[in-house]
């Protein structure tokens, strides 16, 4: 609080020896009452957030991760539009496990592309040229059977044979139309393979890229599956107590006490059979969305334990009451009014799941059990790597470079984790 | 002690509710799975097939197999025949896979906690000094860099770089020191730092500057009057810690192609060899629930407050 405490005008007992008195006494009450309002409003109040966004900017390394993982998340969202090479064109023949290196590379140059002129941009042409060729085609011939065999023509040539399926893997619309961007500005030019080539001839680079955005996708999504689960169960079960919070909190105990990894390491067993794939293909689920909703069903064991204590605490709260006295649904007053006051706990265990959930993703992946090809993620590359260490040369680059961007990604997020507990714990208030 | 005897039944008794849950759901799933574990292998003659669901039990009804499969468990220990290794049973990789992870994982908490300790009484005792924020340092950073991120690099500078171990195998001391110290590295970090934090809270207080005013030397105070407080959240901790080290012992066991359990969980989980995966989700619940049980009962030993429940 800025301001020093304040005395109110004595209101209690007033003066009223005169009508005149009195009547000048009511406009000076008036008049300080008036002051008293507009002092208050220019009285700006510390909010809980700002207050913690204080103390956080204080913390140095807390901010210098901050500004690190903001950093990446944008290289990892604007991926497609950089000039890098193809995360997937293998080239067995001449690039294999080459080290850094520093000389740019012409996208499209490898001659098992195939590409007019060894190049891109000139491939993109081409292939256009002939895509507008079959439509004016299509646009002539007046038989809808005609048309529409041109029409699947079309599609399947874009499909098999357009440049951009060659070099990258599934790009969606947003992907697609930043990668036509880059080779607008960029056109052929790609950044030299900075941190080597892998055991096929693949710039990791570029692989480092694309795996940045898979295994953030995979921390948030999952972290944002594990907090709505952890929430609404902690906050149910604290909100309504007694047998049900009894039986609701066994279950978590129960859960904890099961070692999860390997359960879960048993249920990707499952999901990967064939049949069951194809059986979850078939109604259109992705095995990557899965492999979020499992790994999220997992970490919100501790977040509905944390929330349960907090509920706890707050349920005989007199603006609880309230809302009950007014007729608020129990269920728009877990949601409407407990859960926003116990969002400070949630952030704080936010921050620190995701570096937990990244990890376990990449652990999996390194397993061979998670991510798989030709999808990229950081404990993929790792993967990779480790398996291209056990030969005769030192092929460092392999391991170092992945294993730096997932290691310094989990340490900034461990650091800001830690800012922001200490931040947003009244305890540590005064500190520093 | 008294209810020693009482906590024991009960916690059995969770852990049997949790196994039996754990096996269950193991069960469906495992028999969820269209057709049977030889139907996508190579076609082998329909009187063949019929005699390998005899031998493995498949003919029966579900709700036989589930029984059958329990009663061996409970009454002969015998989790069954593997899938997919050749003329192996479930307890026979058990066995000869426990040993190999059992001393690894032994080898890692005694590093982390040998290294732990000293290192977060060392930067408590001299706190802010460059020992201080340098270990502490490496603490952040043994906690953030991923286990098999950390043996890839230990690999490339000691086996291959410095030569001083050999890069895998089984058998001999110089073969578990570095999985060993991979495996207890992130757990040394943790403990570096909780005793860290439990020493600098017990140093102030009271009986600490009664200590101190009675005229004992540094080292007893600290040996004596600080270090067993704070040893209660590493005591604590060191329930989790197993289960990372559990866990932590599957990549490493694959990196350092150890024969452990963990490899051949993973193998089991890569081949869907269900029976083998089961068995060892099973077995890792109850090591992990005996874990947790010695660490309670000898956090109630050491801190009369606590009481078991």
């Amino acid at each position: 609080m800025s301001s020093e405490p304040r005395t109110l005008p004595a209101d209690t007992d007033p003066p009223q020896p005169s009508p005149a008195l009195s009547e000048l006494a009511e406009q000076d009450r008036q008049q300080t009452l008036d002051r008293l309002l507009e002092e208050s409003r220019q009285i700006r109040g510390t909010s809980l957030w700002s207050d913690a966004w204080r103390r956080l900017k204080r913390r140095r390394t807390a901010m210098i991760s901050m500004i690190g993982l903001i950093i990446l998340v944008l290289l990892a969202v604007l991926t497609p539009l950089l000039p890098l090479q193809s995360p997937i064109d293998k080239d067995l023949k001449h690039r294999r496990l080459l080290p850094p290196e520093l000389t740019a590379v012409t996208m499209g140059s490898r001659e098992g592309l195939d590409f007019a002129d060894q190049s891109l941009v000139a491939e993109l042409k081409r292939f256009d040229a002939e895509i507008a060729e079959l439509r004016q085609q299509r646009d002539a011939t007046a038989a809808p059977a005609e048309r529409q065999r041109i029409n699947e023509m079309i599609a399947g040539r874009t499909r098999v044979e357009h440049p951009f399926n060659q070099l990258w893997n599934q790009l969606g619309t947003v992907s697609w139309t930043m990668c036509q961007m880059r080779v607008a500005m960029f056109g052929d030019y790609a950044i030299p393979s900075l941190f080597g080539t892998d055991k096929l001839g693949r710039d990791l680079l570029s692989r480092v890229f694309w795996g940045a955005r898979v295994s953030l996708i995979v921390g948030v999504v999952a972290t944002l599956v594990s907090l709505v689960i952890g929430v609404s169960y902690g906050a149910i079960a604290g909100y309504v107590g007694g047998w049900v919070d009894a039986v609701m909190m066994r279950i978590v105990d129960i859960l904890y006490s099961i070692p999860f990894i390997f359960v879960v390491i048993f249920l990707i067993t499952f999901l990967g059979e064939d049949s069951v794939k194809a059986w979850l293909q078939a109604r259109g689920i992705e095995q990557i969305t899965i492999f979020y909703l499992v790994i999220g069903a997992i970490y919100w064991l501790t977040m509905s334990r944390v929330v349960r204590g907090q509920v706890l605490s707050l349920r005989h709260e007199q603006f609880i009451e309230a809302a009950r006295t007014i007729g608020a649904s129990p269920l728009r007053i877990v949601f409407r009014h407990l859960v926003p006051n116990v969002l400070g706990v949630v952030i704080v265990y936010l921050t620190l799941t995701i570096p937990a959930v990244m990890l376990f993703e990449a652990f999996l992946s390194f397993l061979g059990l998670g991510v798989a090809p030709p999808d990229v993620s950081w404990g993929q590359l790792l993967n990779d790597g480790v398996e291209a260490l056990s030969s005769v040369k030192l092929f460092w680059w392999v391991v170092v470079f992945p294993g730096a961007a997932l290691a310094a990604t989990l340490f900034a997020l461990n650091f800001l984790g830690d800012g922001v507990r200490d931040a947003l714990d009244p305890k540590m208030k005064n500190r520093d | 002690m008294r209810n020693l005897a009482g906590y024991l039944i009960r916690r059995t008794g969770w852990m049997l509710l949790t196994l039996w849950i754990v096996y269950t759901v193991s069960f469906i799933l495992m028999r969820s799975v269209p057709g049977n574990p030889f139907s996508s292998e190579r076609t082998v003659p329909a009187a063949i097939e019929r005699q390998l669901r005899a031998r493995y039990n498949l003919d029966a009804p579900p709700i036989r197999q589930y029984i059958d499969y329990a009663v061996g468990i409970v009454t002969r220990g015998d989790l069954g025949w593997s899938l997919r290794l050749e003329d192996y049973s479930v307890n026979q990789v058990l066995a000869e896979g426990f040993p190999v992870s059992a001393s690894l994982a032994i080898f890692g908490l005694v590093f982390a906690i040998g290294l732990g300790i000293p290192a977060g009484v060392i930067s408590a005792v001299y706190r802010g000094s460059f020992a201080d924020l340098s270990m502490m340092a490496a603490a952040v950073l043994g906690i953030a860099v991923p286990n098999f991120v950390l043996a890839s690099l230990a690999i490339l500078l000691f086996v291959f770089g410095l030569g001083w171990f050999p890069a895998a195998g089984w058998g001999t001391f110089n073969q578990i020191v570095l999985p060993a110290l991979c495996l207890g590295a992130p757990v040394a970090a943790y403990i570096a730092r909780l005793t860290r934090a439990g020493m600098l809270e017990v140093l102030t207080r009271e009986h600490v500057r009664t200590a101190r005013a009675k005229g004992l030397s540094d080292q007893a105070v600290i040996l004596k009057h600080v270090l067993p407080g704070a040893m209660l959240p590493v005591v604590s901790y060191l329930g989790p810690a197993t289960a990372g080290v559990l866990t932590g012992s599957l990549v490493l066991e694959k990196i350092f192609a150890l024969p452990g359990m963990g490899s051949h969980f993973i193998n089991a989980a890569l081949q869907r060899d269900y029976t083998l995966a089961m068995g060892m989700v099973l077995t890792y619940t109850v090591i992990l629930f005996v874990m947790n049980s010695i660490v309670d009962i000898s956090y109630a030993v050491i801190d009369p407050r606590v009481k078991l429940q």
